[in-house]
C-alpha cells in the first residue's frame, strides 16, 4: 500500500474519532439536543438567553464531557503503549500490562481503598504503585543472566504474581459491605464517576509520554528486526528502548490509575491497525492512537447506555476484544 | 581497508579467539571457514562493534572502530545476517529504508532522498519489482537479497555476512553469490563465513581458516584448500578432485 494512502486512512480515522465524540455527547439518560449543546457551548464565550436547564449544563460539563475525554485518552494510552511494547519486545502478544503495570496499579488502588482513602488518593496510589512495580521489574530484569528482554518479561510475570497475591490478600481482609465491592468494581475497570481533575491529570502525563514515542516511532521499526542488527545500523538500541519503555509505562500507569483494569484494548487495537495499515510504526502508532480512542469511546457508550445499570467497561472490552482478536488472527489482511 | 590485529576474545574464562590478524582490501572477497563453534560469528561480532571487551584492534582505513560512534561505524561496515523472518513483517521498501538510518543525521525518519537511496539499492540487485511486496511473502533467496540491499542503502563499503547462503537452495545460493561478485567488482569488501569449501574455492579471493579460535591457514584458495586442510578443519578424510584446469575443486568422502 502506498504511503499516501496510509496518510489518508489516518485522516479518516481522525475524522471518525471527531464524529464519534460529537455523537457521544448526545448519548445518555439526560437528553441534550444539538441546539441545546450549541447554546451551552456558545454561552461560555458570549451572553445569550438560556434556553436549557442548569441540570443539562451540569451533566454536560461535569459528567459527560469528562467521561468522553477519559474514554478517549485511556483508549489512546493503552493502544499506544501496547503498540510500543509489541515492538520493543519483538513480540506480537505484548500488551500494556505485560510488565505488571496493571497488577501494581490494582494493588495500589486496593490498598488505598482499605485504608479508607478518597478517590483522589486511590488514583494517586494506583499510579505510584504501578510505577513502583515497573521499577522493581526493571531492576530485577537487569540483573538476570542471558537475554535481557526475556529476563524483563519473566521479572514482569513474577512481580505481577506477587502484586496479585497482595491484592487477593487485601480482598480477603477487606470489609465485605463497602470495601470489597469497591475493590472488585475497580478491578473490573470503569470510567464511572470520573472527574475533570482525573482527566486533566491523566491527560498531562499521557501527553508527556506520547510525544517522545511519536518522535521515535520510525526508529522503533529497526528495534523489531533484532537488537544486534539494529546496533550495526547505528541505532543506539539501549537508549531508544529505555526511552520507549519508560514512556509506554508512564502512560499505561496514568491510564490504569483513572480507569482501573481495562484489558484487551492494548492488544486488539494495535493488531487491528496492523491489519489495516501495516507494521511500519510511522503510520501504525498514529493509527493505534486514534483507533484506540475511538474504540474505547464506543465501548464506553455501550457500557453506559445499553442497560439501566452500567456494565463495567473492562467486562465489555474482554467480551468484544477476545472474539475480535480471534477473528483478526484467523483472517488474513495487509501484512506489510 | 579493514584490518584486524591480534584480536583475542573470551566469553568468561572460555577463550574463543586467540590472536587473529588479517586484512581485507576493497574489491576483495574473503571467506572464513571453520567448524561449528570455531569462533567465526564471534569474530564478526567483534568486527561490527557488537561485542566489546576484546584485546587487539579492529581498524577501518587506519581508524580504530572503538573510537567511532555507532553511526560512524554504520557508515563503514554493514552486517548481513542470515535472512530470518522478523516478528513483524514490513514491505521490502520499508525494510531497505531501515538501512538508511545512519544517513538521517539527527532527523527522525527518512525522507525522499533516503527513499531514492533505498530504491537504488534494490535496483542494483535487480529486485526493484519486489519493493511493495511483503518481506515475509517473498522467497528465502529474495529475502537475502533484500538484506544485502539494506546493507548497500546503509552506505557501508565493507559487508560482513554470517553464512549468507547456508539456508538457501542451490539456485538461490548461486544467485546471491553472483550479486556478491558484482559488488566486489564495484569495489566493495565482503567478508563472509561459509560451511561450503567448494563454493569458497570458486568465489573467494582469499580464504581464512579458523581452528579452535586461531587462524590455522590463510591465503589464496588454490594455495590453501586441499585434502589436508579439510581433514584438519573438519576432522574427516576426503579425496580431492580438481576439475576444469583447477577452476573447481571437489572433495569426496573416503570410505
Amino acid at each position: 500500500m502506498a504511503d499516501s494512502r496510509k496518510r489518508l486512512i489516518i485522516c479518516g480515522m481522525a475524522v471518525l474519532l471527531a464524529a464519534g465524540i460529537v455523537v457521544s455527547v448526545f448519548l445518555g439518560k439526560f437528553s441534550i439536543t444539538p441546539r441545546e449543546l450549541w447554546g451551552i457551548i456558545i454561552s461560555q464565550f458570549a451572553d445569550i438567553d438560556v434556553f436549557w436547564t442548569s441540570q443539562q449544563e451540569h451533566i454536560l460539563w461535569t459528567v459527560r464531557m469528562p467521561r468522553i475525554l477519559a474514554a478517549c485518552i485511556v483508549g489512546t494510552a493503552l493502544s499506544c503503549a501496547g503498540c510500543v511494547y509489541q515492538g520493543v519486545f519483538e513480540n506480537p502478544m505484548a500488551a500494556p500490562d505485560f510488565l505488571g503495570a496493571s497488577s501494581g496499579a490494582a494493588l495500589g488502588a486496593a490498598l488505598a481503598i482499605i485504608l479508607g482513602m478518597g478517590d483522589r488518593m486511590i488514583t494517586a496510589m494506583a499510579f505510584f504503585m504501578s510505577l513502583l512495580t515497573i521499577c522493581l521489574v526493571y531492576m530485577i530484569g537487569n540483573r538476570t543472566r542471558g537475554n535481557k528482554t526475556v529476563g524483563l518479561v519473566l521479572a514482569g510475570l513474577m512481580v505481577s504474581a506477587l502484586a496479585q497475591a497482595g491484592t487477593s490478600f487485601i480482598k480477603l481482609v477487606a470489609d465485605q459491605t463497602n470495601e470489597l465491592p469497591e475493590i472488585t468494581y475497580w478491578l473490573m475497570g470503569s470510567l464511572t464517576g470520573i472527574t475533570g481533575e482525573d482527566v486533566l491529570f491523566a491527560f498531562i502525563i499521557i501527553l508527556i509520554g506520547t510525544i517522545p514515542l511519536m518522535l521515535l516511532r520510525w526508529k522503533l521499526n529497526i528495534l523489531t528486526i533484532g537488537e544486534q542488527e539494529a546496533s550495526t545500523m547505528g541505532v543506539r538500541v539501549d537508549a531508544v528502548r529505555a526511552v520507549s519503555l519508560v514512556c509506554a509505562t508512564l502512560i499505561t500507569a496514568a491510564a490504569v490509575s483513572i480507569s482501573g483494569m481495562i484489558g484487551w484494548v492494548g492488544l486488539v487495537v494495535p493488531h487491528f491497525c496492523r491489519k489495516i495499515i501495516g507494521n511500519n510504526f510511522k503510520y501504525l502508532l498514529p493509527a493505534s492512537i486514534l483507533t484506540g480512542a475511538f474504540f474505547l469511546l464506543m465501548v464506553d457508550n455501550v457500557s453506559r447506555n445499553l442497560f439501566e445499570v452500567e456494565i463495567p467497561i473492562g467486562i465489555l472490552t474482554a467480551l468484544i476484544g477476545a472474539p475480535f482478536f480471534i477473528y483478526l488472527i484467523t483472517k488474513g489482511g495487509e501484512t506489510a | 581497508m579493514i584490518e584486524v590485529r591480534e584480536l583475542s576474545f573470551s566469553y568468561g574464562r572460555h577463550e574463543v579467539l586467540k590472536g587473529i590478524s588479517f586484512t581485507a582490501e576493497p574489491g576483495e572477497m574473503l571467506c572464513v571457514l571453520g567448524h561449528n563453534g570455531a569462533g567465526k560469528s564471534t569474530l564478526f561480532k567483534c568486527m561490527l562493534g557488537i561485542l566489546r571487551g576484546y584485546s587487539g584492534s579492529v581498524s577501518i582505513d587506519g581508524k580504530n572502530i572503538s573510537d567511532m560512534s555507532a553511526v560512524e561505524r554504520a557508515h563503514c561496515v554493514a552486517y548481513i545476517p542470515q535472512a530470518a523472518n522478523p516478528a513483524f513483517s514490513y514491505s521490502v521498501a520499508d525494510m531497505v529504508l531501515m538501512g538508511t538510518m545512519p544517513q538521517l543525521s539527527g532527523r527522525l525518519s527518512p525522507g525522499n532522498a533516503e527513499k531514492e537511496i533505498a530504491m537504488d539499492a534494490l535496483a542494483r540487485l535487480g529486485i526493484e519489482d519486489l519493493a511493495m511486496r511483503s518481506y515475509s511473502q517473498i522467497s528465502g533467496g529474495e529475502q537475502q537479497l533484500v538484506i544485502i540491499a539494506r546493507a548497500i542503502a546503509q552506505g557501508a563499503r565493507i559487508l560482513i555476512m554470517d553464512e549468507p547462503t547456508s539456508s538457501l537452495d542451490y539456485g538461490n545460493q548461486m544467485r546471491v553469490q553472483k550479486q556478491l561478485t558484482k559488488l566486489i567488482e564495484d569495489g566493495y569488501t565482503i567478508i563472509q563465513s561459509s560451511h561450503n569449501p567448494e563454493q569458497a574455492y570458486i568465489f573467494a579471493d582469499r580464504i581464512i581458516c579458523i581452528r579452535d579460535g586461531r587462524i590455522y591457514r590463510q591465503g589464496r584458495p588454490e594455495e590453501v584448500l586441499d585434502e589436508q586442510l579439510i581433514r584438519d578443519l573438519y576432522n574427516i578424510d576426503v579425496e580431492m578432485i580438481s576439475s576444469g584446469d583447477d577452476k573447481a575443486r571437489f572433495f569426496i568422502l573416503k570410505q
